[in-house]
């Protein structure tokens, strides 16, 4: 049966019909629907993990155990699983282990734009990259096959585009792959110096095999055509060359880790020019450049962002641009902006109205760091916040961290914020961190985490009392607030901030998305007689409120959820409050 | 069969159900035995960003993207979106937009002030251009958030869909407690064109 599925539940369905009974994964676009798909075959166990070095960890022992295992993170979250990853690469693995790197070519909702097929070379692994979702299936199934024959993890290595594109996929059936038998076996799976030396010629052969596997591997294949024109190509930037030189000579890679040497070497012998097509990094092209083959590729096209048919043809074959309309340059930007009601909101119209520094994170409320709140100063990575605000502290003193905070939510606190608490508290610092508690993990669509109390399908968890965790890492000061409540936010951060002693305050309200977050019993609307225009409402930048210009007046809308803020900021009372009907 | 590949662009504001009518369509896209891609906008710029899905069917489809100058039809639910991915369109290509306005962020703080004739430049530029109060006939329907299917009946007769196949579709994606509705104001577009 064929059906239009996203690349990532193509690649849950390749996962499910190669017999995997393990999945885990911490969510991140673009990666976030292959183990939420997963999670609806109820013979694969499925979970979210509190981190990507976790995810991989679990996925290494039930590979270790026996079971076919899929690991699925974004791109910068196989930095935070790199330690077992490198590690993991010398043991190899018992049932196949797929590992899945979701790139963001463009920074479609990303930190970055990393190419994580340099992890292929750098930790000794095979590296496949699909180009549709039909792809994306076979080569998941593939991808255990390879697993389990040549004794390492493989990644799947996706981008954005394939992620998140439906292309019509043919379902097959699960096959039932059973427990490979566990045996203890200390010099594979113990890396002890004087076993590593061991694994790693071990490694060194099996990268020579998979050397000999990629050049016949049919993940691999030449299109011959026009031998005037030659393009080295893989993922989806494949179907972006088809679509525009439809007549060319193309070699398609699969395997884009290890590289085929005789293959790629046959194939510039039978082409006139040669060019490599691959988005970000000259992976492919660097290699082959090296092997004294003459061929063009980054010269000519971009290292940033994605490609496109359309810019292909303009780079390769000075096609010009299309004529422009113009209007695009007329109309106003709209980027992306937190929800009207949203908790966070609060807290950032109060740190910009202290003027505060502000460590900030990983999550929706990074959106706080744009206008009109402006409030952020630094934004690093998935748990940055807290230990950079203890470095300002070390490097300014701690008058600085007086009037500075460390901001993160709950689901990133989990991930990777507690041990910078733990260095606070450690260390002497007296940081204030406040815990955006949402009860959800936002940005990526609402998965639960250790603190929500629910699994990845909504099964009751012990709940991770985020309170109980701080106080036991020794934070003495922990204050719950609910971050609506601005004038009782501001008097519990000024408190804190005046203390020489780590706090904690945890603003705690549910993400306003979320099914029965805030059921209003009234309403507001704007008291045109009160009203003077002043605009202190306009200025939290929420989308339920509108300006006037004609009439000099505020206007709550359709999108007003009765969040209760601008009620707050509204210093001439103009903002009612009516019942429901 | 077309041996075109034929590209739609649905625009947008987060929120307003860009994701579900370019399912909708690739669906009926589906039934009709085209190979069918479409290319979607996840995560952060769904909180209330600008966003775009692009639907692209034909005997064969490679590019999930529509490139520059090659769209067929814009579908706009917010006039100023229109406007923002009008290169996207064919020279002889067709806009339709729904007649509503949603302020972005520069405007609301009133540092822009919205520019309320951006449909009309629009038409000015574009002969094929269709605005339709179509947020007023899903609330005539039933319900304001149909008025994204008002839009694809206006795009199943402009380019000839047949309304079986796309009830159809819609009957398969619209969850069923909306469907009374969506269905309706399906009908309702289809007769706009």
């Amino acid at each position: 049966m064929k059906k239009l599925l996203i690349g990532n539940e193509a690649i849950a369905r390749g996962a499910y019909e190669a017999g995997v009974t393990v999945a885990t994964a911490y969510p991140g676009t673009p990666s976030t629907e292959i183990v939420n798909s997963i999670a609806e075959y109820p013979d694969v166990y499925a979970e979210w993990a509190p981190n990507e070095k976790v995810a991989l960890e679990v996925g290494a022992g039930a590979s270790i155990a026996g079971a076919r295992t899929l690991v699925a993170m974004k791109h910068v979250g196989v930095n935070v699983a790199a330690d077992p990853l490198y590690s993991f690469s010398y043991t190899g693995v018992n049932g196949g282990l797929v590992i899945i790197s979701a790139d963001d070519p463009g920074l479609h909702s990303s930190q970055n734009e990393q190419d994580n097929r340099g992890y292929g070379r750098f930790a000794k692994i095979p590296v496949i990259e699909p180009s549709d979702s039909q792809e994306a299936l076979d080569y998941t199934k593939l991808a255990f096959d390879i697993s389990e024959q040549f004794d390492t993890m493989v990644m799947l290595r996706i981008t954005m585009r394939l992620a998140h594109s439906q292309t019509m996929t043919e379902i097959g059936e699960r096959q039932e792959v059973p427990l490979k038998p566990y045996q203890k076996n200390a010099a594979k799976y113990v890396m002890l110096p004087g076993f590593a030396r061991g694994r790693h010629v071990e490694v060194e052969k099996s990268l020579q095999q998979l050397q000999e596997y990629a050049e016949t591997t049919p993940l691999n294949r030449i299109e011959m055509d026009d031998p005037s024109l030659g393009i080295i190509t893989s993922g989806v930037p494949y179907q972006y060359v088809k679509e525009a030189f439809p007549h060319a000579s193309i070699l398609k890679l699969g395997l884009v880790n290890p590289l085929p040497k005789e293959l790629i070497k046959s194939f510039a012998a039978r082409v006139e020019k040669l060019v490599v097509v691959e988005e970000l990094e000259p992976v492919i092209e660097e290699q082959v450049k090296s092997w004294g083959i003459d061929v063009t590729g980054k010269d000519q096209f971009t290292l940033l962002g994605e490609y496109s048919a359309e810019y292909l043809k303009q780079k390769l074959n000075g096609a010009d641009e299309p004529l422009s309309f113009g209007l695009d340059k007329e109309v106003p930007a709209r980027p992306p902006l937190l929800c009207a009601g949203c908790p966070h909101r609060g807290v950032f119209h109060v740190l910009r109205k202290m003027r505060l520094v502000v460590a900030g994170d990983i999550g929706c409320y990074t959106l706080g760091a744009i206008s009109p709140l402006e409030g952020m100063d630094t934004c690093i990575c998935m748990g940055a916040s807290i230990g950079t605000a203890m470095g300002m502290e070390k490097a300014r003193g701690p008058e600085f961290a007086a009037k500075s905070v460390a901001v993160i939510g709950d689901s990133t606190f989990v991930h990777s914020g507690i041990t910078g608490l733990i260095d606070v508290v450690y260390n002497g610092g007296t940081s204030t961190v406040m815990i955006l508690d949402n009860d959800t993990t936002a940005m990526t669509g609402h998965q639960d985490h250790p603190a929500t109390g629910l699994t990845i399908r909504k099964q009751p968890a012990p709940k991770l009392e985020i309170e109980a965790l701080v106080r036991a890492i020794g934070v003495k000061n922990v204050r719950i607030v609910d971050p609506l409540k601005i004038d009782e936010l501001e008097a519990v951060l000024k408190e804190e901030l005046a203390r020489r002693e780590p706090s904690v305050i945890i603003c705690k309200r549910p993400c306003v998305l979320l099914p029965g977050a805030l059921k209003p019993e009234y309403r507001f609307y704007v008291d045109d007689e009160l009203c003077t225009g002043c605009k202190a409402c306009i200025r939290v930048g929420c989308t339920g409120v509108t300006f006037i210009d004609e009439e000099k007046k505020a206007r709550l809308n359709a999108g007003c959820i009765a969040c209760g803020l601008c009620e707050q900021v509204c210093k001439f009372d103009a903002i009612k409050r009516a019942e429901v009907q | 069969m077309l041996d075109k590949v034929t590209n739609i662009l649905i625009v947008g504001v987060g929120g307003q159900g860009t994701l579900l009518t370019s399912r909708i369509i690739a669906q009926v896209a589906v039934q009709m035995g085209y190979d069918v891609k479409v290319s979607e906008i996840h995560g952060m710029a769904q909180r209330g960003g600008s966003v775009v899905s692009q639907v692209r069917y034909g005997q064969k489809v490679y590019s999930p993207i529509i490139s520059k100058g090659e769209a067929d039809i814009i579908l706009a639910f917010e006039k100023i979106e229109a406007a923002r991915w009008l290169d996207y369109l064919k020279p002889d290509g067709m806009v339709i937009i729904n007649n509503e306005r949603v302020n972005p962020l520069p405007v609301m703080s009133g540092k822009v002030k919205y520019p309320d004739d951006i449909h009309a430049k629009v038409a000015g530029l574009v002969p094929k251009t269709t605005v339709v109060d179509a947020t007023e006939i899903a609330v005539n329907c039933g319900n304001a958030r149909a008025a994204n299917v008002v839009l694809v009946g206006m795009l199943a007769t402009a380019i000839g869909i047949p309304a079986d196949e796309a009830e159809k579709a819609i009957t398969a994606i619209v969850p069923a407690r909306a469907l009374e509705v969506n269905l309706k104001a399906f009908r309702e577009g289809c007769q706009l064109m």
